[in-house]
């Protein structure tokens, strides 16, 4: 026991090492005389240090090597000698791999047997400003015309699902429907409801300066039906869904599902596109009257609470504030959020590459993507409103 | 090069065929016929082109130049409804198999048969059992992609590729993956559709053994010179063939040794006498 202790106390004090010595046995030879441990967890010298050696020496023609002492190595030695290799080339030093022994000159052999392909090393150097700028362009505008392309291919194939002969399934639509719209109600009351709360919550304190809290009603009920029930859900399900879409469809693609429809002449774009647009040109409309709703009854939660106005008074003021225009607005607003969120999912699960990693990115551009497309669809939609409504 | 007999109505007629992702080019000049009946065979070394090429002959890269001709008609210049025409004849498999990962593989193999035939859903299950009973899966039907192996993901794909009882079969890779007995199966399930289906069969691959048992004629593309540089028969390319690069493949690097040795044998002789 004893001796067992000790012995590891020497094991851990004592660390194996390397040595390297350098003489000039002729006058254009270099020996380097190599001893000791020569592995990776071992003290050892670099090649600097042999660097330094050749620079104090003059015009040294080869090199050789003495390795009776080595009584260990491994990689860190094979490395060492590389390196060695290298700066004798860039002096144009003969190295006698001869005087080696024979496990390492093998695997100096070995690592230089095929020869480094040219061009396949990836340089770091980058464009200047205005050629990465040109690339950016062109990319911008090809990535556009790709977004058009795939907007009217969604286009023909919807049509083709009116004249009743687009080839999908009815169960993947139904499936897709249960998905997108029963499955989304219990996140859409919480939001929803909450949504109408905190309007309710930072119209009231306005409107109380002024007596007038019973407009809270109106406040609410028309933020909820002309837009925020719309864009709310339109959000929530960009997030829930577009994203999931745009998953399905790259990893579809990444195992070549996508490639085994095209060649049995099943299109994708009316076999998996035109189904995931219809069940949310379905739901979103349904889902955002729900959640109009959902937000007045929360704005009627903070009235009845907060503000003392009674639920009679509350629904009462509503029904003279709302009118089929305003809903109507909202509801026509939410099914074309509706259509950008498929087709922000599907295309950009379409692009998506061909890698773990490129899912996932595909799944953050199909939210940002459709965020970005609902809130221009918004302020085109307000606009339009203003004008011919 | 070593050419092939051609006939006058051969299923696939490719010609000057260039492959390029835009200005990169793959394969240039590529020329040969898949003769009817042909078990085909292309190979080469890794990265030369090879899955690419299955892509342009199946309807899923449009060539930089040249043309490929199925059964006489120009694939590639023709209206998207004779195209798709002409695509229901391919039966494919795809390299992992191309199952559709949120349907069963009855479901699987069943959609092409509700998608292009008048047949009833009885008529269709009792295929699908068929179909999947030829390649070994009989009792799968209800099962995912997902929860069977590798090996029986391909042959699902098979199954698949079969059941509309195709002109032309293509696979990609069929042996990737699979243990040898497996492989061997495979390679006598591939020569009995032939035989029995009268199906002309095109194979991607580089496995020596599939390669000798079942390919009939073939075509070698080369990485460095990138364009093809043999066609023919395997066995007879490994024999005769003058490129030394097809032997050296086709002898799994045994003819590069030979020569090497040969040399050596040649030089020492020759510095002995």
């Amino acid at each position: 026991m004893e001796e067992r202790a000790a012995v590891d106390a020497v094991r851990d004090t004592t660390r194996e090492r390397g040595e390297m010595h350098v003489s000039r046995p002729t006058e254009d030879t270099l020996l380097v005389r190599l001893s000791g441990s020569w592995t990776l967890h071992s003290d050892r010298p670099t090649v600097a240090e042999l660097r330094r050696q050749l620079d104090a020496e003059t015009r040294v023609q080869r090199v050789t090597f003495e390795t009776s002492g080595l009584t260990a190595w491994d990689s860190g030695l094979v490395t060492f000698l590389r390196n060695v290799e290298e700066l004798c080339r860039s002096r144009q030093i003969s190295i006698d791999r001869g005087t080696l022994p024979d496990g390492i000159r093998r695997l100096l052999d070995l690592a230089a047997a095929v020869p480094e392909r040219q061009g396949a090393r990836r340089g770091v150097a980058r464009d200047p400003l205005l050629a990465r700028l040109g690339k950016w362009g062109i990319g911008v505008g090809e990535a556009v015309s790709e977004m058009l392309r795939f907007i009217g291919e969604a286009f023909l194939a919807f049509l083709q699902l009116l004249r009743g002969r687009a080839s999908f399934r009815s169960s993947d639509l139904a499936l897709l429907l249960q998905e997108c719209g029963a499955q989304a109600l219990p996140i859409v009351t919480l939001i929803s409801f909450l949504v109408g709360a905190i309007l309710a919550f930072i119209g009231a304190v306005q409107l109380q300066q002024f007596g007038a809290q019973i407009y809270v009603a109106n406040l609410v009920g028309l933020a909820m039906a002309m837009e925020m029930g719309a864009m709310m859900t339109a959000i929530i399900m960009s997030g829930r869904t577009g994203a999931a879409f745009a998953a399905q469809l790259g990893t579809m693609q990444v195992n070549q599902e996508i490639d085994a429809l095209t060649t049995l002449g099943i299109s994708p774009m009316e076999f998996l596109v035109v189904p995931r647009m219809l069940a949310l040109v379905l739901m979103v409309p349904l889902l955002t009257v729900y959640a109009d709703l959902m937000g007045m009854l929360g704005g009627a939660a903070i009235g009845a609470t907060m503000l003392d106005v009674s639920l009679k008074v509350y629904f009462h003021q509503l029904q003279e504030a709302l009118t089929v225009k305003y809903c109507a607005q909202g509801l026509i607003k939410s099914a074309v959020y509706g259509v950008i969120i498929a087709l922000a999912g599907c295309m950009r699960g379409m692009q998506s590459g061909r890698s773990a990693a490129a899912v996932g990115q595909a799944a953050t551009s199909a939210v940002v993507t459709s965020i970005v497309g609902i809130i221009v669809a918004s302020a085109t939609l307000t606009v339009i409103y203003l004008q011919v409504w | 090069m070593c050419a092939a007999m051609t006939t006058a109505a051969a299923p696939i007629v490719v010609r000057d065929l260039t492959m390029a992702y835009g200005s990169f080019v793959i394969q240039r000049d590529l020329t040969f016929t898949v003769r009817r009946g042909d078990i085909f065979i292309i190979m080469g070394g890794s990265g030369c082109g090879k899955s690419t090429l299955l892509r342009h002959l199946i309807g899923l890269m449009p060539p930089a130049k040249g043309d490929v001709f199925i059964d006489g008609e120009n694939f590639w210049t023709a209206p998207p409804e004779t195209q798709e025409r002409l695509k229901r004849r391919f039966g494919v498999l795809f390299q992992s198999g191309g199952l559709w990962s949120s349907m069963t593989l009855a479901e699987n193999v069943a959609l092409p048969l509700q998608e292009y035939t008048t047949l009833s859903p009885g008529e269709i299950g009792e295929i699908v059992s068929l179909k999947l009973a030829l390649v070994g899966l009989a009792g799968f039907e209800e099962f995912y992609p997902s929860e069977i192996s590798g090996g029986m993901q391909k042959r699902a794909g098979l199954a698949r590729a079969i059941a509309l009882d195709p002109d032309i079969l293509f696979f990609d890779e069929p042996s990737a993956g699979l243990d040898p007995i497996s492989s061997r199966r495979l390679d006598e399930l591939i020569l009995e559709l032939r035989d029995s289906l009268g199906a002309t069969v095109v194979v991607v691959t580089h496995e020596l053994a599939s390669i000798f048992t079942i390919g009939n004629n073939s075509v070698f593309l080369d990485a460095d010179t990138k364009t093809m540089i043999a066609t023919g028969d395997p066995k007879v390319l490994r024999d005769e063939c003058p490129d030394p690069k097809v032997r050296e493949f086709l002898t799994r690097g045994e003819f590069g040794r030979q020569v090497t040795s040969a040399v050596a044998l040649n030089a020492s002789e020759h510095r002995a006498g």
